[in-house]
């Protein structure tokens, strides 16, 4: 019967050959048998590969499975991998059903493997040989893992400890990585690392990051096994922090309050003295709505959003309310629907940066859902409660005319919360004896699908911003009401 | 005062961070210094380096610039009518530290905090001379988190968030009052406008400019922050409805919930109670239901009266026993959304279920090999070789999962 040894280096593509080898050459699993170097052949066993002539193809996933699972240390593992391979190969869609025996074996192998990898990425300790200010400095640990993962984890100390020489020296094989070149050599006794003072500093930081008054043993034992305690400098002290931990939380708790220091009363004006980049506007109305608390929507959003625009403006425009954008930047129209409203500006001929621009609602009223927020109506309670804001900044700009941009501003403007369908492009009277030319909220045309609704709603949009711009430049409006 | 060793202030300095449970090295940019003339590498998924007795995984070096500190925020061990000692590192110290520790494979990279000393901007400007000097000088390709001052200046964040794999601002507790009450010298508001900032700029560099140019990522691994849990009497439906807006505000990829614990020279304002551990993990399975598994937060917290999270079941368990009408539910045919909401399904389960149903159908042994955890599931699904019977409606089902009742101590 061919039996077939692998090497201790070099594994994983040795498998594969020979697995390959064996496939072509139509030899069943259980006419072959496997082992490493530590097994023996039997007495009938004569060394083997198969060869043969016709392609293989294997999932891809397989072969990410096998490249794992040869380095798990299970006798058996060469043996269910070809065995499962042979099953692969008249039923591809086997490497997908996780139900299966044998794949669910293999898939808990390759964990343990990757679970074992992963340990020693984590607790390997170096320990330095040389010193500091050497041209090139030198690095070793010690570590014993539980499954063969030096081979396939040493690409990763490579790729993160390059500009250094390191040596991973284990029962196993061990990885030498000296001016850039990466060897692997067997059978390397345990070295005599030594001291570094790199290491007592790593210990005081071990102990001091513990917080005695959380207590969770069991938690940092299924993932820090006491199987790699020995190798780690820092686990020495767990004993004593667990021991002394009660004891420390009950003084914390017991300790009485104390008197704050002297230098807290010089610190706390210091403090107060601060003035921060940050703070918001300084013109009085805009500090006024930013600290507005009329109702709850100022503790989700995140600021308020005034008016902006010159303070003479002949035109003022007034939309809903902040959106997801606006409510980030804290400026109005900015979002999509600004926009779109600033493209259709455009088109109509009008100069937005000559006009007053804000909303009826200050603050973004909206639900979370996701990674996203969805965008609320105002109800009428929050635009009562907001109308002062908009009020007072008609009284500081005076504008000749007001576009009102949907239905809540044309509800905050006029009262009246009557469909926009049938008033828009009309003007009514509005607060301070102010004018409001009625159009639809750009955003409006952002949910049309249809391509001819939206064609003939962008076409009404632009001829209101044109008559906006005509009114608020005409003397005479007095014929509108 | 004898000079501090750098033992001692090692020792102060990371005993004032530990309070921050944030510990994450992952989801940045993969790099490595392959090259030869750098150190470090960051391959995307993060790596616990050591665990404290505590259960709390070391991956950073997570220290404080200085613990000394010009407010006075009751909950905080740091704050300016405490007796703490004190100490401060200089740049230097913070990054041999760093360098040292990196190449001796204790870490994946620095978590830098800082109390407020002078002024926010003095005190970022030095935590971002520490994160400019590791990259530009020592060429360091680790992971770096760093704290930011919300009120710190615009052009400090900016460059913060150029050198950082992630940013962190903490909202510190789940509503503004409580913010207010325990911390008056921080302003809810200017918080938010602070991640607020970061979301923009993190988006901001997504854009190419007009050659195609891919502008220098800004804060990679993305920004998340920290909410504790027991210290004000918000409920859980409070601090779940905070951390929903907050995800969907700035795109956090994480919200904290640390449990308020006992600290050295306590402020009277606050409970000294042992932290509430269990509700801080109840948290944690909340926050992973409404952003992994589909559910509301309604769903969560609605069918509980005082509007808290059952300690003794998971909330998800919690769901199922309150809505036995939708289940037993058929594996075979159930949709994707309807599996993520058994209990003892994981979303991988619930992707190897699917990918599996596509060639034949299930039976129970199958389950136990996907990974569910079928002494859950069993009562909420049916299928070839299993059917619950009774199970799912019976009046005992909860006990099942609940611990026992415990007599209460007589001391």
């Amino acid at each position: 019967m061919p039996h077939v040894t692998l090497p201790r280096i070099g594994t994983a593509q040795a498998w594969r050959d020979a697995a390959r080898g064996f496939l072509t050459a139509g030899v069943p699993p259980e006419a072959v048998t496997w082992g490493d170097s530590s097994v023996e052949a039997g007495l009938f066993d004569d060394p083997a590969t198969g060869t043969g002539s016709r392609p293989v193809t294997v999932p891809r996933s397989f072969i990410g499975l096998a490249n794992t699972v040869v380095f798990h240390n299970d006798p058996a593992r060469f043996a269910r991998l070809y065995a499962f391979l042979w099953r692969l190969k008249d039923a591809p869609h086997l490497i997908t059903d996780r139900g299966d025996a044998e794949l669910a074996k293999l898939r808990q192998m390759e964990k343990n493997v990757r679970r074992c990898q992963h340990k020693m990425k984590a607790f390997v300790r170096f320990r330095e040989l040389g010193g500091p200010a050497d041209p090139r400095r030198s690095f070793a640990a010690w570590f014993e893992p539980t499954h063969h993962t030096i081979e396939p984890t040493a690409g990763f100390f490579t790729r993160r400890f390059a500009d250094m020489d390191w040596r991973i020296l284990t029962p196993d094989i061990s990885v030498f990585f000296e001016d850039g070149t990466l060897r692997f050599e067997p059978d390397h006794p345990r070295p005599t690392l030594p001291p570094d003072a790199s290491e007592d500093l790593w210990i005081t930081y071990f102990r001091n990051i513990f917080n005695p008054a959380r207590l969770k043993v069991q938690a940092m034992q299924s993932e820090m096994p006491k199987k790699y305690w020995k190798n780690m400098p820092e686990a020495a002290a767990i004993p004593k922090l667990i021991a002394e931990a009660p004891a420390r939380a009950r003084a914390m708790a017991l300790a009485g309050p104390t008197l704050p220091p002297r230098r807290a009363a010089a610190a706390l004006a210091q403090q107060a003295a601060n003035v921060s980049a940050w703070q918001g506007p300084s013109e009085e109305l805009p500090r006024a709505i930013s600290a507005c608390r009329g109702c709850p929507l100022h503790r989700t959003a995140t600021q308020a959003v005034a008016g902006e625009g010159p303070l003479d403006a002949a035109l003022m425009i007034v939309g809903e309310q902040p959106g997801d954008h606006e409510d980030l930047q804290g400026r109005p129209f900015v979002g999509p629907a600004g926009q779109l409203f600033d493209q259709l500006a455009a088109e109509a001929g009008l100069d937005r940066s000559r006009a007053f621009v804000t909303n009826a609602v200050k603050h973004f009223k909206f639900v979370p859902r996701g990674r996203k927020r969805i965008h609320q109506r105002p109800n009428s309670d929050e635009i009562a409660h907001c109308k002062r804001w908009l009020d007072a900044e008609i009284r500081q700009v005076r504008p000749r005319l007001i576009l009102a941009l949907g239905a809540t501003a044309a509800e905050a403007l006029t009262g009246s919360d009557k469909a926009i369908s049938t008033r828009r492009g009309s003007v009514e009277k509005g607060p301070e004896g102010v004018p409001v030319l009625i159009s639809r909220h750009p955003s409006y045309l952002l949910r049309l699908r249809d391509a001819a609704e939206k064609h003939a709603a962008r076409a009404e949009a632009v001829a209101d911003l044109k008559q906006a711009v005509e009114l608020s430049q005409n003397i005479d409006l007095k014929k509108y009401y | 005062m004898a000079k501090q060793t750098l033992d001692q202030k090692l020792a102060i300095l990371s005993d004032a961070a530990k309070y921050d449970a944030s510990c994450a090295s992952s989801g940045s940019t993969r790099r490595d210094s392959r090259g030869g003339k750098s150190l470090g590498s960051n391959e995307g998924s993060g790596i616990c380096h050591a665990y404290a007795p505590d259960g709390r995984c070391i991956s950073l070096l997570k220290i404080l610039m200085t613990n000394f500190c010009i407010y006075d925020c009751s909950y905080c061990i740091n704050r300016v009518s405490s007796n703490v000692p004190r100490a401060r590192f200089s740049v230097e110290e913070v990054v041999t530290l760093t360098i040292e520790f990196y190449r001796r494979n204790y870490i994946e990279g620095l978590f830098l905090s800082s109390g407020i000393i002078r002024s926010p901007d003095t005190t970022m400007l030095d935590m971002v001379r520490i994160a400019r000097k590791l990259r530009h000088q020592e060429n360091f390709r680790g992971y770096i988190h760093l704290k930011t001052i919300p009120d710190a200046a615009p052009e400090l964040i900016e460059e913060a968030g150029l050198l950082a794999d992630r940013l962190s601002i903490n909202v510190e507790l789940p509503t503004d009052a409580s913010v207010k009450h325990y911390a008056p010298e921080k302003s809810p508001e200017q918080i938010r406008r602070a991640m607020a900032d970061v979301r923009l700029r993190k988006d901001g560099a997504k854009d190419r400019s007009h050659t195609g140019k891919r502008p220098p990522r800004f804060a990679p691994a993305g920004q998340s922050t920290q909410m504790i849990i027991g210290a004000d009497g918000a409920t859980d439906a409070t601090v779940l409805g905070q951390s929903t807006r907050l995800y969907a505000s700035y795109k956090l990829k994480r919200v904290y919930y640390s449990a308020f614990s006992p600290i050295p020279d306590a402020s009277t304002k606050l409970p000294l109670i042992s932290p509430p551990l269990q509700r801080e993990h109840r948290l944690y399975q909340a926050d992973w239901l409404l952003r992994f598994y589909g559910f509301d937060l309604h769903e969560i917290t609605g069918h509980r009266k005082d509007g808290n999270l059952d300690l003794e079941i998971d909330p998800k368990l919690a769901w199922a026993l309150a809505h036995r009408g939708l289940f037993p539910l058929d594996v075979n045919r159930a949709s994707r959304e309807m599996l993520l909401r058994v209990p003892g399904f994981g979303t991988k389960t619930v992707g190897r279920i699917l990918g599996t149903r596509r060639h034949r159908s299930l039976r129970y042994e199958d389950l136990h090999r996907m990974g569910a955890s079928m002494k859950k599931a069993r009562a909420f699904v049916t299928l070839q070789g299993w059917s619950p019977g009774p199970l799912t409606d019976s009046a005992d089902l909860r006990a099942r999962f609940a611990p026992p009742p415990q007599q209460m101590s007589l001391f």
